[in-house]
């Protein structure tokens, strides 16, 4: 039950298979990325998945979402395909942007999902935008932006929320505050505990959950979400979970104990937490999530070969796609 | 022809495109109650409703980076900056997400998205509202820089960066809104990247844009009179993509290359040119290309000061008579 409303089975199964996705997906990645297959930097999600699993649940396909630095999660859960994802982080051409985008830069906007972002906090207003657009043709699409903590003490934080909720926008604004920008601890660089409260300064409603329980996002989610579309405007809501793994894959993490970081893992572990709470409660069988852990390890096994397989692209694919019509000059 | 101001030449482009294509909007500070600090959106808002004519906050990040989000999904945005100056404030969106959106996102993306800046020196307006920044925008891949001189050019360039599929910065000049000048009637586009010969000569050639180009017509005026000297005179009109062709062209006939305009000299569209001019055509040249601009000072606000550090119709003339060595 989330409220007064029953969660379908159809809908527990999609939250548990797309849950195991990411986190296999990012896992594969972190060994992939160590064994030297893979360029550049990733972020992973590990430890986050309930937070974009079930807000993206909340939404249509021809919903709008903006992203962050840690993107693959947000990417998979609003429904795109782990093998052209895994294609992209591995620079081939067959990935979601031909390999010019890479881990920071996934996007897939035939799923309406505008991107990740390198700039943290660089994906506020592009969300109020599309909110805007949405508004202007009197469409009932939903914009959701998410967040980190780290990424509310931008300027754009501000001036996206204010923009919002002056007009009355169909935007979800979701923190994942997830204890850590980068490298410093929250309370070192926030001067508030809880995100959400800044939502006051905007007149705006908010909600707090907690994120790694995907029955609370999803329950909010779909409160805002609901708000959004109805044209009553912007939603904050903040949900705290915790960054299981190092701001980047090879972050030595001198910053946080081990401790810390395995007491997580063991008390706050979004997956697990969703089992402890559908075998006993029998929302869903055995073989039901057997099945999804088979489909997932398919897919999986499925997406690295897809993506080893995938050729590179020619290197004069590097002077495509910069202009609509007229390619710029490369002389 | 009809002979109107340079922003009543901006304002029927607008009308124009907003008729034709209820997508366009345009937002910005003070526009649409004020009509605009120049009165260039005078108008607007009662054929067009406070919806597609819209004030914002004082928000420039939030402005453009919602600019760039509305026309991800489906609408063709019109963003004014109200100062060139004030891209500043929002530069991330525009060299982080308006530049690379298209490219970094392999194609996915279309950014039909028009930033209206207005630049330049006028009225002792001082050190943060007088730049001209184009030499910027020409450095970061990814985006189109228009700067017409007057007020065909105006609207014909207007109404080809609102069509335009890729995001356009529209430099409109603050000392040019009050001018006028012939405009054809009807509908019409003036091609974005393709520079105007404006003056035919044999002896020199004077690539300008914008303002400047006004003043490098009255050197030419001069140099003809005075030194019986016959300068040809290249409009740019659109730095980015550059018509080097035109130039060249010009140059091959002339052997001579002048660069004008008022931004700072130092890293200016001035350098580029002549970096490009001597790779491609250097056997042409017969003396060294000499490029005219600001003085490396913010602008100052004292009228004899302001006035010292912008070239003048004769730091063009000079610079021709040192080219011709």
């Amino acid at each position: 039950m989330v409220g007064n409303k029953a969660i379908s089975t159809d809908l527990l199964q999609d939250w548990y298979y797309h849950m195991l996705l990411i986190r296999r997906f990012e896992e594969a990645i972190n060994e992939k990325f160590l064994a030297g297959d893979i360029p550049g930097f990733v972020h992973l999600y590990i430890g986050e998945e309930a937070t974009g699993v079930g807000v993206c649940s909340a939404l249509n396909r021809t919903d709008y979402i903006t992203s962050t630095h840690r993107g693959h999660g947000h990417t998979l859960a609003k429904g795109a395909e782990a093998k052209r994802c895994m294609a992209e982080l591995y620079g081939r051409k067959t990935g979601y942007c031909k390999g010019k985008g890479g881990s920071m830069h996934i996007a897939d906007f035939g799923i309406g999902m505008l991107g990740a972002n390198g700039v943290v906090g660089g994906g506020f207003n592009l969300a109020v935008g599309a909110a805007l657009a949405v508004q202007l043709r009197k469409g009932s699409e939903v914009a959701v932006c998410f967040f980190g903590d780290g990424a509310s003490n931008r300027g754009t934080f501000h001036e996206g929320l204010n923009m919002a909720a002056v007009w009355k926008l169909p935007v979800v604004f979701v923190c994942e505050n997830n204890q850590w920008a980068s490298t410093t601890p929250i309370h070192e660089a926030t001067a508030v505990t809880d995100i959400c409260v800044r939502a006051s300064s905007y007149a705006m409603p908010s909600a707090m959950v907690d994120g790694n329980d995907v029955f609370a996002v999803y329950e909010a989610a779909v409160e805002a979400v609901e708000r959004a579309r109805r044209g009553e405007g912007p939603t904050l809501v903040e949900c705290k979970t915790y960054r299981i793994k190092g701001h980047f894959v090879g972050d030595p993490e001198q910053y946080r104990t081990r401790e810390e970081v395995m007491s997580q893992m063991e008390s706050n572990d979004p997956i697990k937490k969703f089992l402890e709470r559908v075998l006993p409660e029998k929302l869903l069988t055995e073989e039901q999530l057997q099945a999804i852990e088979q489909r997932v390890a398919e897919e999986i096994e499925e997406a690295i070969r897809f993506a080893e397989e995938s050729p590179y692209p020619d290197p004069e694919e590097a002077f495509d796609d910069l202009y609509v019509e007229e390619e710029a000059s490369h002389a | 022809m009809r002979n109107i101001s340079f922003s009543q030449a901006t304002l029927e482009a607008m009308q124009e495109e907003m008729r034709r294509d209820e997508r366009v909007f345009i937002m910005g500070e003070d526009i649409a109650s004020q009509g605009g600090i120049f009165g260039q959106f005078k108008g607007l808002p009662k054929e067009f409703g406070l919806e597609r004519v819209r004030d914002t906050p004082i928000s420039e990040t939030a402005l453009v980076g919602a600019g760039i989000g509305a026309a991800l999904a489906g609408a063709v945005p019109v963003v004014d900056m109200h100062f060139a100056d004030f891209i500043g404030v929002t530069m991330d969106e525009v060299l982080n997400q308006m530049a690379k959106i298209r490219y970094m996102f392999g194609g996915q993306a279309t950014l039909p998205l028009v930033l209206r800046a207005p630049d330049g020196v006028t009225r002792s307006a001082a050190a943060q509202h007088s730049q001209s920044l184009e030499a910027w925008f020409l450095h970061i891949p990814g985006l189109k820089v228009v700067i017409p001189s007057n007020p065909a050019d105006a609207k014909g360039l207007l109404k080809a960066a609102i069509r335009d599929q890729n995001p356009v910065i529209y430099f409109e000049h603050k000392d040019l809104f009050s001018k006028k000048g012939p405009v054809p009637d009807g509908d019409y586009l003036t091609p974005i990247g393709k520079a105007a010969v404006v003056r035919e000569g044999k002896d020199v050639t004077i690539v300008s844009y914008s303002a400047m180009l006004g003043k490098c017509l009255e050197a030419a005026d001069q140099l003809g009179s005075l030194h019986g000297i016959e300068a040809e005179v290249i409009d740019l009109r659109t730095i980015v993509p550059m018509d080097m062709e035109t130039i060249y062209e010009s140059v091959k006939k002339t052997h001579r290359l002048v660069v004008a305009h008022e931004a700072v000299k130092t890293g200016g569209v001035g350098g580029e040119i002549a970096a490009s001019v001597s790779e491609n055509i250097l056997e042409y040249l017969d003396a060294p290309i000499i490029r005219v601009g600001a003085a490396f000072t913010p602008i100052p606000f004292s009228p004899p000061l302001e006035k010292r550090v912008i070239p003048q119709v004769e730091s063009i003339v000079e610079a021709v008579l040192r080219a011709r060595w």
